[in-house]
């Protein structure tokens, strides 16, 4: 009992990592309609971007800082000079071009900051946590910090005028715009958080698994999951999704499937959803007028 | 869709022949290792044949056909060393499976609008090495270590070396199935496969079904690209787990683009891009390829959305225009 427990409390943890990226991934797919396929290797290349920080002698909390507003800056830089141009294109062209994006951001941190695995340290120190029995620091963290975000998420959203422009970008951008939202301002604002975002699961990452230039393909697979799980346009049903996910995997890969299946266990969710769930659990049944 | 005039259909078709003529010569010109790597050519061209049925005519992504290409690989591998079948049963077996695993691999995924093919096949591809690997199926996939397949499949009365008889093979199911697409895209069921991918609602309107045309384009694809698969366990006689991984997926797809989705001789120029660039790109860097694959892909989405194909017939019809 003592080992479910403690499985199911890492689980959260570990999810709230899958939420962090799956929440970035739902925020461009509800302005875009697309999915972001090089989410999880533009995060990677931020967390690198930290490391370089921390060797160049900065404090590791200045470091994450530093790649987080790296990622924002180059999110929104990414989708005006590449992504802008796909907006009308079908999804096949689009997904064609994020393709792209990934293997070229990939191989652009093998290239820039070598291939081999690097040890990562965590923000939130080695060692437990004083809080929360069973617990690493780290992972008590994580959990924080997912908190943190979907508060500041939530906060953006509902109570300021920049997120309720947004959230009308979203819904229908023609009136958005005939109503005077900068509506092309407003995408390139959603990839620079959604890159944010993104980053700071990297760095919650890498602390476990080591950083690699392909670190993130696992994470992303579940991040995949937990989006669908949760509803593609909902970023609460991608927390819910990614936190889920994390329990589930952890459970499974203890008493089901094994660890050395956790990637398939991601392939069994994704297929199980779209069958049975395809609309997801928080996410809206739409019908479209043609 | 232009239609050529008659007198440039003929030099199409001369042309054609003329390439057929020079495969078929080809093994009393090359030997050894170049013979091997215009083989692996022909075996990726189908392979990419397969995918561009789906990208290319069916408008749907499918990041996964590479481990659709190691499921037709190991089923061959498998029946060959573990059943002791024949090659032609275990390709033919090979293709069959692949053709149901697109059916029921593509059911969920299909009927539904959007990137759902894409994201579900995208965890197929990077799952497949590892589900390779599983312990439950080690007696038959061997494992980490693959499969290596001692047979010989030259017929006694044939006069012809190993080698030359796989290429041959490979040749013949490249043309029946470069012959078979193309007539397939001009009969009733290529025509709703288009119909489907230009307007879904145009399409069901006129009378398509427009998820049975989804599912048996990707099954289709699926089909060619798993035979594909047969013959590389007939070519290189040994599979490895890791050698499907995700980039065997997106190494298909940068061949699409290049050679040009949606045009018929496109897989053939897109297999020679991807046989023989990383042997150049190599010699750079080790991440040089994936970078030059980014760089292509890139260019093609921007500037050549029909590929190196469709770039020289537009070429072509322009210079005629001029004349």
């Amino acid at each position: 009992m003592q080992q479910v427990i403690q499985l199911t409390l890492s689980g959260i943890a570990i999810g709230s990592i899958y939420a962090c990226l799956a929440v970035a991934l739902v925020l461009i797919y509800k302005t875009t309609h697309h999915v972001n396929f090089a989410q999880g290797e533009m995060a990677t290349f931020s967390a690198y971007v930290a490391l370089f920080a921390v060797g160049l002698g900065l404090p590791l909390w200045l470091a994450a800082v530093v790649a987080v507003l790296f990622a924002f800056v180059s999110g929104m830089v990414i989708e005006r000079v590449v992504i802008r141009r796909f907006h009308s294109a079908s999804a096949t062209t689009f997904v064609v071009a994020c393709i792209a994006l990934f293997i070229g951001i990939n191989s652009l941190s093998g290239w820039i900051f070598g291939h081999d695995l690097k040890a990562f340290p965590s923000i939130f120190g080695a060692g437990t946590s004083s809080v929360v029995p069973f617990l690493s620091a780290h992972e008590v963290g994580s959990i924080v910090t997912v908190v943190v975000i979907a508060g500041l998420l939530y906060l953006f959203l509902s109570h300021t005028s920049l997120g309720l422009a947004m959230r009308a970008t979203a819904d229908n951008p023609v009136s958005a715009r005939l109503s005077g939202v900068p509506v092309d301002w407003l995408l390139t604002l959603g990839w620079g958080i959604a890159a944010a975002v993104g980053a700071v699961a990297a760095l919650l990452v890498a602390p476990i698994v080591f950083l690699d230039p392909n670190m993130m393909i696992g994470v992303l697979i579940y991040a995949f999951a937990a989006a669908l799980l949760g509803g593609l346009d909902s970023p609460w049903g991608a927390i819910v999704g990614g936190i889920l996910i994390g329990v589930i995997e952890n459970l499974a890969g203890a008493y089901v499937v094994g660890n050395d299946m956790k990637l398939s266990l991601a392939l069994l969710i994704i297929v199980a959803v779209l069958m049975l769930l395809p609309q997801g659990l928080l996410g809206r049944k739409t019908a479209t007028r043609v | 869709m232009q239609t050529p005039n008659s007198s440039s259909r003929r030099i199409g078709a001369l042309l054609i022949v003329a390439a057929i003529a020079l495969l078929v010569a080809l093994p009393m010109l090359v030997k050894g290792f170049f013979l091997f790597q215009i083989t692996m050519v022909l075996c990726m061209a189908l392979a990419v044949m397969g995918l561009n049925i789906v990208v290319g005519y069916g408008g749907q992504l499918s990041l996964g056909h590479g481990a659709v290409f190691a499921i037709g690989a190991y089923v061959a591998a498998v029946g060959m060393d573990s059943f002791a079948l024949h090659w032609l049963p275990a390709v033919v077996i090979a293709g069959l499976v692949c053709l149901a695993f697109g059916v029921l691999f593509g059911w969920p995924s299909l009927r539904l609008k959007g990137h759902h093919l894409a994201l579900a096949t995208f965890a197929l591809a990077l799952a497949m090495p590892q589900i390779l690997k599983h312990r439950s199926i080690e007696t038959w996939t061997g494992g980490v270590q693959g499969v290596m397949v001692f047979n010989s499949p030259v017929p006694d009365w044939l006069p012809l070396s190993r080698e030359v008889f796989v290429f041959y093979l490979v040749l013949a199911v490249v043309l029946i199935a470069f012959f078979g697409t193309a007539a397939l895209f001009r009969s009733r069921m290529g025509r709703a496969i288009i119909a489907v991918k230009e307007n879904q609602i145009a399409a069901a309107s006129m009378g398509v079904n427009v998820t049975r045309t989804k599912l048996a384009t990707f099954a289709l694809s699926c089909l060619l690209t798993g035979l594909a698969g047969a013959l590389y366990t007939l070519i290189t006689e040994y599979v490895s787990p890791d050698s499907f991984d995700l980039m065997k997926s997106i190494l298909l797809l940068v061949a699409v683009m290049v050679g040009g989705a949606g045009t018929i001789l496109g897989p053939l120029v897109g297999a020679v891009f991807i046989q023989f660039v990383p042997n150049l790109a190599e010699q750079v860097s080790q991440s040089a390829t994936s970078a030059i694959y980014a760089g292509f892909l890139l260019i093609m989405v921007f500037f050549m959305p029909t590929g190196v194909v469709g770039f020289v017939r537009g070429l072509l019809i322009r210079l005629r225009a001029r004349r």
